[in-house]
């Protein structure tokens, strides 16, 4: 075990990941503001609406909502895009990580870390219609 | 009040919560919920869901820096993530059936406990014994010190487990991090060393806020317009607050800080006692 992957304290597995985070952050970051901008142009006249809550309209709940909406332009769709990349950023590690564990031929952290994917998918996946 | 200003007094606001987060070692999490809510009165599932989304930003901001340090142990992470991933949704899931007022007084006790937690002097490092299923799992690692890498061993690997469950579900339900429980879970519990402990927090608390931010979704608490500024500037205050403790330990600051986030917790329990939230 000279090259040693996960567990190791460097090498190529922390600096892989130390990017994947930080391009997962900045590409969410960049279309948050992009969203945010067009948002606040088209609608900044607005009043706020958050004291009473009502919840998001069915097509910011979904990811498909959403990839929909930020596909057309909606402003609000495109902010919604840049927080789900963000999400999807610890997702990415998860899977990341699974990939690392099996090159390993470790099973049980490989069971392991499908199983937390899994719950990841479920949430995201939300209550079927 | 337009969106225009509105969106400008989050933004300063959030940049604030992310520097005192930083700086208590809390995360911003548990500043901006009380400052949205009791500040600009915003709905606690709102608030909740925007802290949510910078609670994921702010952690895989830090662990992309802290990651190459060599102190995160990935094994130990990935196998309490399994607890605090389900933790995560089962908590998200009774966010949504629980009163507003209620959520406020939970809040605040999980902040006080999670202030007075943070604050506590640190365990003295005692080398454990090797511990049988922490062998079989492999979760005993090496850490950097300035006299070269050192050993340890973990033990606990029940009770360790069982207590991230517990963070994980606050942190879907108050829409933090529960950073202060995680480390007390490793720190105290599997008798890990602190800096390792920390580390691996951090990296864990993306993938834990991950798992309820998509419950947090399909019940509609992520509002765009609140949650992109939120977060951004959590995320900014974050980077700024990093940059003031890498050039002082600033342990009155510290103290200050931890008497105005006890403050906050004190105003959330007594607002939502009495209907104000």
């Amino acid at each position: 075990m000279g090259q040693r992957g996960v567990d190791s304290t460097s090498g190529a597995f922390p600096a892989a990941v130390s990017r994947l985070l930080r391009a997962g952050v900045t590409l969410s970051a960049v279309v948050a503001i992009g969203g945010l901008t067009l948002d606040l142009l088209r609608h900044g006249g607005d009043p706020p609406h958050y004291r009473v809550f009502v919840g998001e309209p069915a097509e910011l709940r979904s990811v498909w909502g959403v990839l929909h909406g930020a596909a057309a332009l909606d402003a609000r769709a495109l902010i919604q895009l840049g927080l789900l990349i963000l999400i999807a950023t610890p997702v990415a590690r998860v899977v990341f990580s699974a990939a690392a564990f099996a090159l390993e031929r470790d099973r049980v952290f490989v069971a392991l870390t499908a199983l937390v994917l899994a719950a990841l998918v479920y949430s995201l996946a939300g209550r079927p219609p | 009040m337009n969106t225009w200003i509105f969106t400008a007094v989050v933004c300063a606001g959030s940049v604030a919560a992310g520097v005192l987060g930083a700086l208590t070692g809390l995360g911003g999490g548990v500043v901006i919920v009380p400052f949205l809510t009791l500040g600009l009165g915003v709905d606690i599932h709102y608030a909740v869901g925007a802290s949510l989304v910078s609670v994921i930003a702010t952690s895989s901001g830090a662990a992309s820096a802290y990651f190459k340090e060599g102190f995160t142990n990935v094994r130990i992470g990935m196998f309490l993530e399994v607890a605090t991933s389900f933790g995560a949704i089962a908590g998200a899931m009774l966010a949504g059936r629980i009163p507003t007022g209620a959520l406020a007084v939970i809040f605040g006790i999980v902040l006080l406990s999670s202030a007075w937690l943070a604050g506590r002097p640190p365990r003295p490092e005692a080398p454990a014994p090797p511990n049988r299923l922490a062998g079989r799992l492999r979760l005993d690692g090496v850490y950097p010190t300035p006299e070269g890498p050192r050993r340890y061993s973990v033990r606990g690997v029940p009770a360790g487990f069982g207590l991230m469950f517990v963070a994980g579900a606050l942190s879907g339900l108050l829409g933090i991090g529960s950073g202060a429980v995680k480390v007390l879970s490793m720190d105290r519990a599997m008798r890990i060393p602190f800096k390792v402990s920390t580390t691996t927090s951090n990296f864990m608390i993306g993938v834990t806020a991950a798992a309820s931010a998509g419950v947090y979704l399909n019940r509609g608490y992520i509002d765009p317009e609140l949650a992109a500024p939120v977060m951004l500037g959590v995320l900014l205050g974050a980077l700024a607050g990093a940059k003031v403790l890498a050039v002082s330990s600033a342990a009155w600051l510290r103290k200050l800080f931890g008497f105005v986030v006890a403050a906050l917790a004190v105003e959330m329990i007594y607002h939502g006692l009495t209907g104000g939230i």
